[in-house]
C-alpha cells in the first residue's frame, strides 16, 4: 500500500512542477481565461456563434490568412442548409483546368472546392505584407499553447506601447503576443462586419465569434469526439465494475 | 514455448489432430491456460499483458493509418489533416495512435520500476531484464521516427536535432549523419526512410517480446516476496491471471480513453500543427516528454558548472558533445548491466531496508530529469540537471554495487504462503 501511496503522491507533484514548468518555459503572457463553449466532457460549439465567425472570417482574416483545409461541405457542420453551403461556396471563384483545348478556367467555387487562398503564392503574401507571411489559419488554436484564449487574447490584446517602448514601422503592440510586437495591425473594429441576426458587432464579440469558428476549423470532430469518449468511458467504467466483483468470485478460493 | 510440463490430450478430435502435426495448441495450452505463477502477484505486475496489449493496439491502428498517409515532404502533413477531417473514424485512430505511444513509454516505465523495485533482474532472470532493455531501445526508435512522419514542425527539428547526435563522434560522424539523411539535411529521403523502418520495427518489436516472454515462461514471474516460489503457492494463470489483468486493461483504458477523447493534444507539442519549415527554427525544440530524461543527461552534460572537471576529456578529443551522447546512451546501456552491478543477493526492496528508500529516490531523481529536459537550459536549470545525472549515474554504478556488501537484509521468509495467508493480521511478512 505504501508502494502505491508514494507513487501516488509522486504522480501529484510531477504534474504540479510539470505544468508550474512548461508555463514558465513558454515565456509568454498567460492569456485571457475564456470559459467557451466547447471547453469539458460535454462541450459543443454555438452554431451562431460559429457562422457568426465564419463571417468575421471572411470579411476580415481572409483578406490576409488562408484556411486550406476548409472545404464548403464543411459548412454544413455549422448549421447552413445545402443550398446556403452552395451559394457561399460561389461567391468565391477557383482556378480550374486545364480544360479540352488545354486552357485553365474560372469557376464558381463548388461545395467540394476549398476556399481559395487569398494570394496565389507565400512571396505574393510576404509582398502585401511588408515581409511578414500571415500563417494559415486552419489549425491555429491547435496550434499554439492554449489556443482558443490565445486567440481571443491576441485579437483583444492590442494596446499603447508603455512609455519607451520604440516600435518599427509596421509594427504593432500586443500585450499577448510573446516579445509584444506583431506584424499583423489591429484586425477588428466595432462594427466592421454587419451579423445577419443583428448582433452588435463589438470587437469582443467579434473576436469571440472568430475565434469559435477557428477552433471548430482546427478540429471540426471536436463533438463527435466528445460524444464518443463519453459512451466509451460509460462502457469502461460499467465493465470495470463488473470484472472486479468477477475477479473477486475467481479468486474467493486464493485468498 | 516452456519446458516440461506433460503432454496434454485434448478432448476435441481436431484439436488432437491438429497439435499431434503443429503443437501450437499445446504451447498455447501451457503458457496461457496452465501456465504456474505466483499467487501473491500484485497489480503492478499487470504492466507487462498491458505493454503487449499496447504494442499491438499500435500496430492494429498504425496499420490503418499507413492506409491513409502520404511520406511525402509535400504531402504528409495534409494526409495527416485528411486522416483528421475526412477518413471515418481517422481522428480516432490517430489520436489512438499518438497517444497510444506516450500510453505504451507509461506502462513500459511502470514495468521497469517494477522490477527495479522488487529486483525482477536477478538470477536468473538477467536475460529477461536484458532483453527489456532491448525492447525500450527499439520502443524509442519506433517512436522518434513516428513523430517524425507528420512533418509537423517539432517532427523536423526534432529529427534535425537527434540525428545529429551522430555527428559528435570523430571521423565517422558526419559521413554517419549524411548516411542516415540520405542526403546533406533532413528531407524527403530522411521522411521515407523513417517511415518504412517505423513499419519495420514493431514487428522486430514483436519477435524481441516473443522471447522475453520465452525467458519469463523459462523460470516464471517474479514476485513481490522476491523468493522462490514452491509448486504448492502457484496458480493456473487462466482464469486467475487473465481475469485480473482484464480488470487492469479495463481501467488501464479509462485512463487512456480520458487523453484520446478528452485531450488529445496535451501530451504533444503545440508546434507539430504547424507544418515542418526548414527555415524557421522552434524558440525551444523539446521531444516527446518520455525522452525528456535522457535529453535532460543529453544536455545536462557540458563541461560546466558542476561538470567543470569533465573538460581533462576534452584533451582526448571528447568533446562536450560527445560525452553528453555518451552520457545519454550510458544511461540505458546502464540498466542492461545492472544485474552484474547489484550485489545483493536479495530480490525484493521489501526486505532491503537501505534499497527501498534509494528507489523512491532514483524515481524522484527521473521525474526531476524530465522535468529538466522539458525546461529552457537556464544556468540553474542546467545545475539541477547535473546533480540529477550525476545521481542516476552514482545510482547505478556506485550504490549497487556497495549497498550489497553493507546493507543488511531483513529475513527472508520459507515460503510466499505466510504473507499472504497473514494478509489480515498485522502485516509483518518476516519472522
Amino acid at each position: 500500500m505504501r508502494f502505491l501511496k508514494l507513487s501516488a503522491l509522486l504522480v501529484a507533484a510531477g504534474v504540479a512542477l510539470w505544468s508550474a514548468g512548461s508555463q514558465a518555459a513558454e515565456g509568454a503572457v498567460e492569456p485571457k481565461q475564456i470559459s467557451w463553449p466547447q471547453n469539458g466532457f460535454f462541450g459543443t460549439f454555438d452554431r451562431t456563434a460559429l457562422q457568426r465567425g465564419f463571417k468575421v472570417y471572411q470579411e476580415v482574416c481572409h483578406g490576409c490568412h488562408a484556411a486550406k483545409y476548409l472545404t464548403f461541405r464543411s459548412l454544413a457542420d455549422l448549421g447552413f442548409n445545402e443550398d446556403e453551403v452552395k451559394a457561399l461556396a460561389a461567391a468565391y471563384t477557383v482556378t480550374d483546368g486545364p480544360d479540352e483545348n488545354g486552357e485553365m478556367f474560372e469557376r464558381p467555387a463548388r461545395p467540394s472546392d476549398t476556399m481559395p487562398s487569398p494570394f496565389p503564392n507565400p512571396q505574393a503574401a510576404r509582398a502585401a505584407n511588408g515581409g511578414a507571411y500571415p500563417p494559415d489559419l486552419s489549425l491555429m488554436t491547435k496550434a499554439r499553447h492554449d489556443g482558443d484564449n490565445y486567440v481571443f487574447s491576441i485579437l483583444t490584446g492590442y494596446e499603447d506601447p508603455p512609455a519607451g517602448e520604440e516600435l518599427a514601422a509596421g509594427q504593432y503592440y500586443n500585450h499577448y503576443f510573446p516579445g509584444h510586437r506583431i506584424g499583423m495591425p489591429p484586425p477588428l473594429n466595432p462594427d466592421q462586419v454587419t451579423y445577419d441576426d443583428g448582433t452588435s458587432a463589438t470587437v469582443d464579440q467579434m473576436a469571440s465569434d472568430v475565434t469559435q469558428f477557428l477552433s471548430w476549423l482546427a478540429e471540426p470532430k471536436m463533438e463527435e469526439r466528445k460524444q464518443t469518449g463519453i459512451k466509451v468511458m460509460l462502457f469502461l467504467i460499467v465493465l470495470s465494475v463488473l470484472l472486479y466483483f468477477y475477479k473477486r468470485k475467481v479468486w474467493a478460493d486464493v485468498h | 514455448m516452456a519446458a516440461g510440463s506433460g503432454k496434454v490430450v485434448f478432448k476435441s478430435g481436431v484439436l488432437r489432430w491438429i497439435d499431434d502435426r503443429l503443437p501450437v495448441v499445446s504451447a498455447l495450452y501451457n503458457d496461457a491456460v496452465v501456465y504456474q505463477t505466483p499467487r501473491n502477484l500484485n497489480y503492478w505486475w499487470n504492466f507487462g499483458s498491458l505493454a503487449g496489449i499496447m504494442l499491438t493496439l499500435q500496430i492494429i491502428t498504425g496499420i490503418v493509418l499507413v492506409m491513409q498517409y502520404t511520406p511525402h515532404t509535400e504531402m504528409a502533413f495534409d494526409s495527416v489533416e485528411r486522416i483528421m477531417r475526412d477518413v471515418n473514424y481517422g481522428w480516432l485512430l490517430r489520436y489512438a495512435h499518438a497517444n497510444g505511444a506516450s500510453m505504451f513509454f507509461i506502462v513500459v516505465y511502470i514495468h521497469m520500476f517494477r522490477g527495479l523495485y522488487y529486483g525482477s533482474y536477478k538470477a536468473p532472470r538477467e536475460l529477461l531484464w536484458m532483453l527489456g532493455v532491448v525492447i525500450l531501445l527499439l520502443m524509442m526508435a519506433t517512436a522518434f521516427m513516428g513523430y517524425v512522419l507528420p512533418w509537423g514542425q517539432m517532427s523536423f527539428w526534432g529529427a534535425q536535432v537527434i540525428t545529429s547526435l551522430f555527428s559528435a563522434f570523430p571521423l565517422v560522424g558526419d559521413p554517419i549523419v549524411t548516411w542516415l539523411w540520405g542526403g546533406f539535411a533532413v528531407d524527403n529521403p530522411t521522411l521515407n526512410r523513417f517511415f518504412s523502418l517505423h513499419y519495420l520495427l514493431p514487428f522486430v518489436l514483436v519477435g524481441v517480446v516473443f522471447l522475453h516472454l520465452i525467458a519469463l515462461h523459462t523460470h516464471g514471474s517474479n514476485n513481490p516476496v522476491g523468493i522462490d516460489v514452491s509448486k504448492k503457492d502457484k496458480i493456473p494463470f487462466h482464469p486467475y491471471y487473465t481475469v485480473k489483468d482484464l480488470l487492469g486493461l479495463s481501467v488501464f483504458l479509462l485512463f487512456f480513453a480520458y487523453f484520446v477523447f478528452f485531450n488529445p493534444n496535451i501530451l504533444g507539442h503545440p508546434d507539430n500543427y504547424i507544418p515542418a519549415d526548414p527555415l524557421v527554427t522552434p524558440a525551444h525544440i523539446v521531444p516527446e516528454w518520455y525522452f525528456l530524461p535522457f535529453y535532460a543527461i543529453l544536455r545536462s552534460t557540458v563541461y560546466d558548472s558542476l561538470f567543470t572537471p569533465l573538460v581533462v576529456f576534452s584533451y582526448l578529443g571528447i568533446t562536450e558533445k560527445l560525452m553528453g551522447v555518451i552520457a545519454m546512451f550510458g544511461s540505458i546501456a546502464v540498466l542492461l548491466v545492472l544485474p552484474w552491478l547489484d550485489t545483493s543477493r536479495v530480490r525484493s526492496a521489501t526486505f532491503r531496508p537501505i534499497y527501498k528508500w534509494l528507489f523512491w529516490v532514483l524515481v524522484i531523481d527521473t521525474v526531476v530529469l524530465t522535468w529538466v529536459g522539458g525546461q529552457v537550459p537556464t544556468e540553474t536549470v542546467v545545475l539541477i540537471g547535473q546533480i540529477a545525472t550525476l545521481y542516476y549515474f552514482v545510482h547505478f554504478l556506485v550504490l549497487m554495487p556497495l549497498l550489497g556488501r553493507f546493507e543488511r537484509p531483513r529475513p527472508l521468509p520459507d515460503s510466499i504462503g505466510r504473507p499472504v495467508l497473514s494478509h489480515g493480521a498485522a502485516a509483518q511478512p518476516a519472522e
